[in-house]
């Protein structure tokens, strides 16, 4: 696997404010990254300095064999990039805005265009963008980035303001060419939606990256329990079955569901000993720790952590 | 190549914006009005109306061209930082100084277009009213349009500087406003103060000359009152004209630098800035 993006040591300092300490990552060629945190965890600082819109105050970041922070910007025509809240030089139409973008990658402008339909922008696009609803905004943003096949994707939250339905065609489009071979980084606060779809999770907090690995890798790291539910028949309300653990942390539902929080290698044990039972057990359902789950594990973890 | 396409951009957008249309109409109304009302004290016997023209309409461009290039330039870099636009356009491969000559030569073109045509229009109409224009005027007054085209780029390059270096557009506006009353009015009333005061005795002639050229509207204005011998009789140049060393290359040289320096460290500013 070829790196794209390579993060080393990096460091940011805000007159007093440390927005990254010490990050380090590399992102290799057709990996779809989440890059998750709260607000002002450092993530679109992160984003800033792969640009080179800012220089770090220490470590070095190479995109696409670039410095960006030396003004080098060779790699940038095979570089997409969505800003948070993106804006538009309101005068110009949603057409002159993304011409004057292809003109400035050297990509054909015919091309591009269609690249206003295939995010849903279509008859709006020759409007002005001062009519344009922020869910307009935000196709055209996408729009622009996904300009001339791009080989690094830097999309700073970018389904906010998007409806259900255009991001589903979002996440096809951006699976679509991490399967191609891009690299997509993208931050996001909705973490349910990431789930399926990124292949790796940075977790930041307070500018250190806390956690960084596949979801399954995450989930092994943070040993948080998988709930497993029980519909079980003939149970009074407050009784527990007689195969229930004692060493799992066991609760009752509403009515006849059984939850047990079970650890990871013990799952199968524990769903044969339900089954063994005899025939009570009508229906089961597995829940792995969510993503919302693992984020909140990782930073508890970091904030106690001196 | 991405010089040009900025450029284009901002001409476009300036006529979106109506910019174009606002200079362009601004400056032909007051030439057309002090070519037809401001040849009144002269009449119209015997007079090279085109000459009088020259000089009234130099005397305005000085108040008036450095404050549309101000307007246009002040937030050419922080207002497009506030609003968010520059930070999309410099996740694309351009480097900062093509984007700032890119703007440079967009405002250019809509400042050189509105002067050209709003002064043509005066040219135009003294021609179509029967009056006599030899080549000797139109070379005064086509070097009056080129130099208040320059006078103008000076001042685009001017506000870029103020607007590389602050942090929000109301501070670009309201430093623009100050060069401009310094530079434009309060300079040439200190200086003269100062002349009176000396009564000659400290400040020579190299120190004036000096002092004329640290301000882009005095050689702007010597340029046009001094330059042209059938326009100083009438702007009360004459005598200097014959006396100053002042020259139209130094005077033409000092613009330049003027548009050239402040240009340069605005590139320079805006290269270190970080949003």
């Amino acid at each position: 696997m070829t790196s794209t993006v390579r993060v080393s040591d990096v460091a940011k300092v805000f007159g007093r404010v440390e927005a990254v300490r010490g990050a380090s990552f590399t992102l290799g060629q057709g990996e779809l990254v989440a890059l998750i945190g709260h607000n002002g965890a450092g993530k679109t600082t992160l984003m800033k300095l792969m640009l080179g819109l800012i220089r770090p105050t220490s470590g070095a970041i190479e995109v696409l064999g670039d410095n960006p922070a030396a003004g080098e910007f060779a790699g940038r025509r095979q570089l997409g990039y969505l800003p948070e809240n993106v804006s538009f030089d309101p005068a110009l139409t949603g057409r002159e805005t993304q011409a004057f973008y292809a003109r400035l990658k050297r990509e054909p402008v015919a091309k591009a265009l269609e690249l206003l339909d295939a995010v849903g922008l279509g008859a709006a696009s020759r409007r002005r963008v001062n009519t344009y609803s922020k869910g307009m905004r935000q196709r055209l943003g996408l729009a622009q980035a996904l300009l001339g096949e791009p080989r690094v994707l830097l999309l700073d939250e970018p389904t906010t303001g998007l409806d259900p339905e255009l991001r589903q065609t979002f996440y096809d489009i951006i699976e679509r060419l991490a399967a191609r071979g891009a690299t997509v980084l993208l931050s996001s606060h909705a973490l349910t939606e990431l789930e399926e779809r990124a292949g790796r999770v940075i977790i930041m907090n307070r500018g250190i990256k806390v956690a960084d690995g596949s979801i399954d890798e995450l989930r092994r790291l943070a040993r948080l329990p998988t709930r497993i539910r029980l519909k079980v028949a003939g149970l009074a309300s407050s009784e527990m079955p007689p195969w229930a653990p004692n060493d799992a942390a066991c609760r009752r539902l509403n009515g006849h569901i059984v939850e047990i929080d079970a650890a990871p290698e013990r799952k199968i044990e524990l769903l044969h000993r339900a089954t063994a039972a005899g025939n009570s057990v009508e229906d089961v359902d597995v829940v792995p720790p969510t993503l919302d789950e693992l984020y909140a594990h990782f930073l508890r973890q970091s904030e106690q952590a001196p | 190549m991405n010089v040009l396409i900025i450029a284009a951009k901002e001409i476009h957008q300036a006529i979106r914006n109506r910019w174009v249309l606002a200079a362009t109409l601004l400056l032909a109304g007051l030439a057309l009005s002090l070519t037809f009302l401001g040849s009144a004290p002269t009449g119209n016997v015997g007079v090279r109306t085109l000459d009088v023209v020259v000089v009234s309409l130099s005397s305005l461009t000085i108040f008036l061209v450095p404050l549309i290039a101000l307007l246009i330039s002040h937030d050419a870099i922080v207002g497009e930082m506030e609003r968010g636009t520059m930070l999309l356009l410099l996740s694309y491969p351009v480097a900062r100084w093509q984007v700032l000559l890119g703007k440079f030569l967009g405002h250019l073109a809509v400042l050189a277009f509105a002067t050209c045509l709003g002064y043509g229009a005066a040219v135009g109409a003294l021609a179509a009213t029967g009056s006599q224009i030899d080549s000797d005027s139109f070379l005064a007054f086509a070097a009056m349009v080129g130099s208040s085209v320059l006078l103008g780029a000076a001042f685009v390059a001017i506000g870029y500087l103020v607007s590389a270096l602050v942090r929000d557009r109301g501070t670009a506006a309201g430093i623009c406003i100050g060069l401009w009353l310094l530079l434009v009015l309060i300079y040439d009333m200190a200086l003269l103060g100062v002349l009176a005061l000396d009564q000659g005795r400290s400040i020579s002639a190299s120190v004036l000359n000096a002092m004329l050229l640290s301000n882009p509207t005095d050689a702007y204005r010597l340029i046009n009152l001094t330059g042209f011998a059938n326009v100083s009789t009438f702007a009360g140049m004459a005598g200097l004209a014959q006396t100053t060393s002042l020259t139209i290359p130094v005077l033409l040289t000092a613009l330049l630098c003027w548009t050239l320096l402040p240009l340069g460290l605005a590139a320079l500013a805006f290269s270190r800035r970080e949003l």
